[in-house]
């Protein structure tokens, strides 16, 4: 059972449903939920077809379909966290904290895309079928999300005290 | 020089970009500094969120997670579905509506049972106040249950305490405290004043409930009952020790 193909992918689903969501227990529900749906589904994957992509696109329906409802508590949490100092910073030398924040501040479709190429290293192909969008799409929220996060982070190296994110 | 577009710059940052076009982005590049920037910074801000996510994966998977969860959950809500039922049976029963035609088993077990079942497949919220407020959680539980409640430990059995939780039961407060092994098997301690009759101190009496194992006992007008998907001699060696430890 250890051995099941599913199991073998909950790692990498936790990391992207940290990332998601932000919030430790939030994103292990979310995960658990993802997990259902495959259990519940798996008869219906084709072997030999991409399993990672094909668990990556029951989570992204579960997190479209149930996360976004929780969307209000999720933002509750984010403006509790505490206000950092920010310290000079080299360019290339980020701080992780403004990242993380920075992430936060990305609307929920920018930050699926940029996590699935940046982080799970997807191919822009798998990214597109993880999601059920054209490549083209995932190229432009690529491109989007990532200079939106330069922004938003270049914007939190120069503002001190730091401000919430928008 | 065939014109360099923004799709070829996230290619060359993802490191995907093929031969033939990289030369152009890297003539593009040196012609243009700012450009140049703004893609290093692309590249600093994604490894810095793998550096972020990582440890993640290095993570122990929580054991709920580890296996197949649907059938989990979908088995104990239904065991707790299929109790509930048969509670309400027994109640009828109870209020001599239907005569007894088998002796069943007690509703304080059954109760237990079911706030097992509800209770114990919990991933976000399977306690109120968790172990690390425990005498906060002794206290607060103590005062609604009406006595000076002791948690007995068990971890020399493989159970640590997960917290607790107060609940309605049948006759009134009930404190439940739960334990996990490192296998993610829990059992739930359920504790709540007797009244009226059967109050007087009981032998330990066992009670099967679907999957869910329960041994109970009135011990000085309270009721325990420590249920568990457990096989009934393993239970057993986990309540003798409660018993003990309550009883020293």
């Amino acid at each position: 059972m250890d051995s099941h193909p599913i199991l073998e992918h909950v790692p990498r689903l936790r990391r992207y449903a940290r990332a998601l969501v932000g919030d430790r227990y939030a994103a292990d529900d979310l995960v658990q939920d993802t997990l259902e749906r495959a259990w519940n589904k798996f008869h219906l994957w084709r072997p030999g077809s991409d399993l990672r992509a094909w668990m990556f696109a029951i989570m992204h329906n579960v997190f479209v379909n149930q996360v976004r409802s929780r969307r209000s508590e999720i933002e509750r949490t984010m403006e509790e966290l505490p206000e950092i100092a920010v310290r000079a910073t080299q360019s290339d030398l980020l701080e992780l904290a403004d990242v993380e924040r920075a992430l936060r501040g990305l609307p929920d479709e920018q930050r699926e895309v940029l996590l699935l190429i940046a982080v799970e290293e997807m191919t822009y192909d798998e990214a597109s079928r993880s999601l059920a969008i054209p490549v083209g799409t995932v190229m432009s929220r690529l491109s989007r999300a990532r200079e939106r996060m330069r922004r938003l982070i270049a914007g939190a190296q120069q503002a001190v005290p730091l401000k919430v994110v928008k | 020089m065939t014109q360099v577009n923004e799709d070829d710059l996230q290619a060359y940052v993802d490191g995907v970009l093929v031969a033939a076009r990289r030369t152009g982005v890297e003539t593009y590049l040196a012609e243009r500094p700012e450009e140049a920037e703004r893609l290093r910074a692309y590249r600093a801000q994604d490894a810095a969120l793998r550096a972020i996510f990582d440890p993640v994966l290095a993570e122990p998977v929580p054991p709920t997670l580890a296996e197949r969860p649907a059938r989990r959950r979908w088995r104990t809500y239904a065991l707790a579905a299929s109790l509930l039922v048969a509670g309400i049976g027994v109640g009828w029963i109870g209020r001599g509506m239907v005569p007894p035609l088998v002796s069943a088993s007690p509703s304080f077990a059954r109760s237990a049972a079911i706030a097992h079942a509800v209770y114990a497949p919990e991933v976000r919220h399977p306690v109120e106040v968790g172990a690390d407020q425990e005498d906060h959680l002794v206290k607060w539980l103590s005062k609604r249950v009406g006595t000076d409640l002791r948690v007995p430990k068990l971890g020399s059995l493989g159970f640590d305490l997960v917290g607790g939780r107060l609940l309605s039961g049948p006759q009134g407060p009930v404190a439940q405290f739960m334990y996990q092994d490192p296998k993610g098997q829990r059992l739930t301690l359920y504790i709540s004043a007797q009244k009226g009759e059967g109050r007087g101190d009981t032998a330990f009496r066992f009670s099967q409930e679907d999957r869910v194992s329960v041994f109970y006992w009135i011990d000085d007008h309270y009721g325990y009952a420590l249920s568990g998907e457990l096989r009934r001699d393993a239970l057993l060696a986990v309540a003798n020790a409660v018993y003990k430890q309550l009883n020293p």
